[in-house]
């Protein structure tokens, strides 16, 4: 069971690839559906990887990312 | 799983206009983080500035306003002295703080308002299409220097943060920059600081927060934080520059 959770809004993507490069793990990839918009979405593509560290939503600049986490939350 | 991250509340669910990668979506963020973590989004009134951030009135869930370009610490300073108890902020980017609206907030600075600033630096003129802005660092080609920006013709660069510590005026005055997520979180607590030094009464907070325009720098947004780290936080040093509570050693 992975730790974490990435939960992606897809309809709010615009495949800036911000998360892809600030995931320390590799969880995070472009995808290959298509939103409203036209971009090409990112996934979760080693979702049993993700630790909820919670660094792809913070550099994502249109809040698509909720992340949930197994373990309390670090302060 | 407990939910960690989500969308703050003092944010709208409007999907936001900015280009892809650009990191006004990560500082509205911030200051709605900012908003929600003291609790003051029923009393905060925002005011958006003129520039790519024209339609911050969109996207943040609390009373908002929009000033002409440049006269965002004006019309905060109206609101303030109407309504000393609500939180006002600005949001405003480097076309409108630093050039035309130069004036606004030098003096609003040098009166210590009791607002806060968020200012946010991207080196050019994102909304018109990337032409050279008071902050576009030297050498910088941009659609009006297209040899890239010389002093002998164009000047020097502005600094901010800088220019407005020699005024006994602000309260609080710090550069953050958003190239990568550590620094991002930095700049989260620098805004949060600022709204705690206008809840405290304490006068004008600024926090410079430095941006990309990855679209009109011509690079990719992850090469464009890069190019951010490598060339404008070297001029532009982060840091804080004035902090009154640290004088009385809070």
């Amino acid at each position: 069971m992975p730790r974490g959770e990435v939960i992606v809004n897809k309809e709010l993507c615009k495949e800036c690839s911000l998360c892809v490069v600030a995931c320390p793990h590799g969880v995070l990839g472009i995808g290959k559906t298509i939103n409203s918009k036209g971009y090409h979405s990112v996934e979760a593509v080693a979702p049993e990887k993700c630790t909820g560290c919670t660094l792809c939503a913070v550099m994502c600049p249109d809040v698509v990312l909720t992340i949930k986490r197994k373990s309390p939350e670090r302060k | 799983m407990k939910t960690v991250f989500q969308k703050p509340e003092a944010m709208t669910d409007v999907p936001m206009h900015y280009c892809p990668g650009c990191t006004h979506g990560i500082i509205h963020r911030l200051v709605a983080e900012a908003i929600d973590s003291l609790g003051i989004r029923e009393q905060t009134i925002g005011v958006a500035s003129v520039g790519c951030s024209v339609f911050a009135y969109d996207y943040f869930n609390c009373d908002m306003q929009q000033a002409a370009h440049g006269r965002a610490p004006a019309v905060a300073t109206g609101i303030k002295r109407v309504r000393p108890e609500a939180m006002v902020f600005t949001y405003q980017g480097d076309g409108d703080l630093a050039s035309i609206g130069m004036a606004e907030i030098v003096h609003a600075a040098a009166r210590g308002e009791n607002i806060t600033v968020v200012f946010v630096n991207n080196a050019i003129y994102g909304m018109t299409s990337g032409q050279m802005a008071p902050t576009s660092l030297l050498g910088q080609k941009t659609a009006t220097s297209p040899r890239g920006r010389t002093v002998e013709e164009m000047g020097y660069p502005i600094k901010m943060c800088e220019l407005l510590a020699t005024l006994d005026g602000p309260a609080y005055l710090s550069r953050v920059s958003t190239h990568d997520s550590r620094h991002v979180l930095q700049a989260g607590k620098a805004i949060k600081k600022a709204f705690e030094m206008q809840q405290q009464k304490k006068g004008f907070a600024m926090v410079e927060v430095l941006s990309t325009c990855s679209v009109n720098w011509g690079m990719t947004p992850a090469n464009a934080l890069k190019w951010m780290a490598e060339n404008m936080v070297p001029y532009y040093p982060l840091g804080v520059y004035r902090d009154v509570t640290a004088k009385e050693g809070n």
